[in-house]
């Protein structure tokens, strides 16, 4: 027993090797033999009903496949939660790019031409475009009142403190869609056959979302639907709910046609059709004490949806939990609302509704120390959650996190007093105008609520007769390290080598369902069901007398060779148990929302050059907690990965939105961060610890989206004077607001584009 | 979906890929990008744009580093091809996959083909690269998983590993 510590070191990357030589399988490297390639017809208009399809001419028609909503041999319906996306639009459509009508050729060359050949006559109906028309109700386009989803979360008298207060200081926030840009565009291939049913490969996080979804759709026991899971080049949340869409359309094809059929789509396709971060608007009112502490308040936050429920209720629920920040509310008020717009609907997206109302929050904190007088350091000292606190929930804190020492830390790490002084006496006279901002939040760990409960996740881990090991969980790998931490945990819990621990291709006929590949729950929750089947397997051999508690990777080997002779298997699996003091009250929607949060402290360093408008980031601290970090250098990837994308959410990546569709769906016009347009993003990691993951491990991926908007536009203000209060804020926002003559314009409403 | 081509008669294109002579029958407009994917199997290259502002389906043309997604492939007829795949006996591979794999350049792994082409070709220019010439050299290469500071780390250690040969 020589082996230790494989947690905690940055071993390489499980299939790194396939990666860096360009060997690793995508599905659009994949080939089936007499294999079809698909093609979505989708609508051109926001709302409407369908009249009549005409097949135009200078088309062999009869050489393609086409399918429409009447070839579904289930319930036409993408299903997730409410059921209620079509799979293919039968009689009317309610946002641009809906798909209505599939086609499949041989030849993909003589795809495009067809497609756009198939003219849809409409009868439009009035759009709701804005959250703002979808609450007016004049046009109701979704259930009875345009919402999908309300949440109230109430936490002492607020009403009482307004008379109290010293200041009540109110803000509004806005925040763009965003375009999750994975670099691997959405793509599946299907086949059909009578006797097995339905098969996909394709590029997803979620296998048996997809599975499920299936299953519905084609109204086939569970296994007569086998869903495997391609490498997959890129995800952060795009690759959560629509791949079932395109799952069930590539299947179609192929019950209808015979043949396997792919479906991949081109960057305009997918960027102009599939999901993006759902845009949001949080209004603060908050009642603060003379010396700066948070008497209460109340928080207004509401999401556009888009035209279906897809997961809007699940990311409302996450923005909402998160909209109190890392702070101390004694009472607080805060409604929140999903609502239906003419748009393609908003799903998954890194950070899922914690980054739009932490982004308001963050920004209303110096709004907050601004009214007060005192620095946005203090406001925030002042505020701090600490254990034996309560949450906005009334979650209590039970670990023992000290946020004073995460933010000294982060100002020390990024200099942050000699620089604000210094930036303060240089822009007196500078064009170049810099500034210094930060902000502190949390994030929750693990599915919300009684989210895991519900999941009830099972994996597994298996050793063969040569030694091998194998873990088994439909968790994915699309670049945030799933297969390295889960083959580590288990190379450790057994005392192996981590080469000698391999994982399954997510395949839905091989791996049990430990649940979605989301919610930052892979190396916490599913990682601890992993440590927990892998010590079975120990056991098992102990048990049997076949090792001691003290072994050499030899004698494991000769242990599972002699097990499996007489057993004929070793497999141990471990299914999830809520731990008995985390309780929420979905009604109430009070109790402990996670069982765990990490917590963190970022700065940002800005230059806003007054003659171009630009603003550039020159320096980025981000300092969190995250329990037990199992890999440095893949945790490192994460955080540094996601301040970029936080980057590009803040200051590049704007959605601009005519008639509900997005119009710059192109890598030329929407813009990400390039090699050349970051500052160095220096990582630091604090480790607490936490009772509830594998070896201590909270969630890490999404945390990173949470900091660099309101962390950056704090610094901006800084830098000018002036309130921003929403993103993307571009160079044009910029000069539109600093041009003028007035810095106490709203310029909330010139940011925020116009869908 | 790719362009429509079926108007256009096809015609024969010789090059050289990854050493090896080749001649296939291609539409002139096809995109090299397709025809090394589909008609010689080299998945090396990934599309990821489908303009040329990705760089993910970046090989070597005549020693030059371009996107294959902009280049008809009438226009590679007679050039020398060089893919992921034909690299392996480069000096600078090992080095920039073992540091890749070090440092975590690589996390989804479908820009990696591409920025470790970039990478290479910038260092046979500059073997001993500032971060600014890095930051340069794969300026042409997205990637939306690292922030882009493990691969600078990457090639730089790749670059001193090179010069302590």
């Amino acid at each position: 027993m020589t082996v230790r510590h494989i947690v905690g070191a940055s071993v390489p990357r499980k299939e790194g090797w396939d990666k860096v030589t360009g060997a690793a399988r995508y599905v659009d490297d994949m080939v089936l033999p007499g294999m079809l390639y698909g093609a979505t017809v989708r609508s051109t208009i926001a709302r409407g009903k369908i009249k009549k399809i005409t097949f135009g001419p200078g088309i062999a028609w009869k050489e393609y496949v086409v399918v429409s909503a009447k070839d579904i041999p289930g319930k036409n319906c993408i299903a997730l939660i409410l059921d209620d996306q079509p799979c293919l639009a039968a009689d009317s459509v309610n946002h641009p790019e809906e798909p209505i009508l599939l086609l499949a050729h041989a030849d993909r060359h003589k795809l495009r031409k067809a497609v756009d050949a198939v003219a849809i006559e409409y009868e439009p109906l009035p759009p709701v475009h804005t959250i703002e028309e979808s609450e007016q109700k004049s046009t109701i386009i979704w259930g009875a009142d345009n919402t999908f989803k309300n949440f109230l979360v109430e936490k002492g008298d607020v009403d009482a403190v307004w008379k109290e207060a010293a200041h009540v200081v109110e803000g509004e926030y806005f925040t763009g869609a965003q375009e999750q840009l994975y670099i691997e565009n959405n793509g599946m291939i299907a086949a059909y056959d009578a006797e097995h049913g339905v098969t996909v490969w394709g590029s997803l996080q979620c296998p048996y979302y997809v599975h499920k979804a299936l299953m519905t759709l084609f109204a086939l026991s569970e296994e007569k639907v086998r869903v495997v899971q391609m490498e997959t080049g890129g995800a952060f949340g795009g690759k959560e709910e629509y791949p079932s869409m395109i799952a069930g359309h590539a299947a179609l094809l192929a019950m209808k046609s015979g043949r396997p059929v792919k479906i991949i789509y081109d960057r305009t396709e997918d960027m102009v059709a599939t999901t993006k971060r759902h845009p949001s608007r949080t209004r603060h009112r908050t009642a603060v004490s003379k010396d700066g502490k948070i008497l209460g308040g109340e928080i207004e936050f509401a999401i556009d949806g888009g035209a279906y429920a897809t997961l809007s209720s699940v990311v409302l629920s996450r923005g909402t939990i998160h909209a109190g920040g890392p702070y101390y509310w004694p009472s607080v008020r805060i409604r929140t609302k999903a609502v239906a717009t003419n748009s393609p609907p908003h799903g998954a997206f890194r950070g899922f509704g914690a980054p739009q109302s932490l982004f308001a929050m963050e920004r209303h904190m110096d709004r907050i120390a601004q009214v007060v007088g005192i620095s946005p350091i203090e406001i925030r000292r002042r505020n701090f959650l600490k254990p034996g606190k309560t949450t906005t929930t009334e979650q209590t804190i039970r670990e023992n996190i000290d946020l004073h020492h995460l933010l000294d830390r982060a100002l020390e790490l990024s200099n942050y007093a000699a620089k604000k002084k210094r930036f303060e006496e240089e822009n007196k006279t500078a064009t170049r105008k810099k500034g210094i901002g930060i902000a502190a939040f949390l994030h929750g760990a693990g599915f919300t609520g009684s989210g895991e409960r519900y999941l009830n996740s099972l994996v597994g881990v298996e050793a063969t007769a040569d030694g091998s090991v194998r873990v088994l969980v439909s968790s994915a790998e699309f670049g945030q390290g799933t297969n390295t931490v889960l083959c580590q945990i288990t190379a450790e819990a057994l005392g192996l080598p981590y080469e000698s621990v391999a994982i399954a291709q997510p395949d839905t006929t091989v791996v049990p369902n430990s649940g979605p590949t989301v919610a930052s729950r892979t190396a916490m929750i599913v990682g601890k069901l992993v440590q927990s089947a892998a010590q079975g397997i120990k056991q098992a051999l102990t048990k049997t007398d076949l090792l001691s508690d003290d072994y050499t990777p030899q004698q494991f080997r000769d242990a599972c060779r002699e097990y499996i002779a007489t057993h004929g298997a070793l497999k141990s699996l471990a299914r999830y148990e809520a731990p008995a003091d985390v309780f929420w009250d979905d009604e109430k929607y009070r109790g402990e929302a996670y069982a765990a949060f990490a917590w963190a402290v970022y700065v940002a360093e800005v230059t806003v050059d007054l003659t171009t408008y630009s603003v550039t980031v020159d320096d980025f601290v981000a300092l969190q907690e995250v329990g037990k970090v199992i890999n440095p250098v893949l945790a490192a990837g994460q955080i540094t990965g996601g301040v970029a994308q936080g980057i590009g959410f803040t200051l590049y990546e704007k959605v601009v939105w005519q008639n509900g569709c997005m119009m710059n769906n192109q890598m030329t016009n929407y813009i990400m961060p390039t090699s050349v347009d970051l500052p160095p993003i220096r990582v630091f990691f604090e480790e607490l610890g936490n009772v509830h993951g594998a070896h201590g491990a909270k969630g890490i991926g999404e945390l990173p989206m949470d900091g660099p908007a309101p962390a950056i536009l704090n610094a901006i203000e800084d830098a000018t004077g002036v309130r921003f209060c929403a993103i993307p804020l571009l160079p044009e926002d910029l000069l539109d607001a600093l041009g003028s003559e007035s810095p106490e314009l709203d310029v909330s409403s010139l940011a925020r584009g116009s869908p | 979906m790719s362009p429509p081509l079926e108007k256009a008669a096809k015609c024969e294109v010789s090059f050289i890929v990854n050493g090896e002579a080749k001649k296939v029958l291609a539409h002139p407009m096809e995109r090299l990008l397709d025809v090394l994917r589909n008609d010689l199997g080299l998945t090396g290259a990934k599309e990821g744009c489908g303009e040329g502002e990705c760089g993910s389906c970046s090989v070597l043309l005549d020693g030059m580093l371009v996107n294959s997604c902009l280049i008809p492939v009438a226009q590679a007829n007679g050039a020398s091809i060089v893919t992921i795949e034909g690299m392996s006996a480069h000096d600078l591979m090992k080095p920039l996959q073992e540091a890749f794999l070090e440092c975590g350049g690589a996390q989804c792994g479908i820009c990696t083909p591409g920025m470790i082409l970039a990478a290479v070709h910038l260092l046979e220019k500059k073997p001993e690269p500032a971060l600014a010439d890095i930051q340069e050299g794969l300026a042409g290469n997205l990637c939306r998983c690292t922030g882009y500071m493990q691969i600078f780390e990457a090639v730089t250690r790749a670059a001193r590993q090179r010069a302590a040969q």
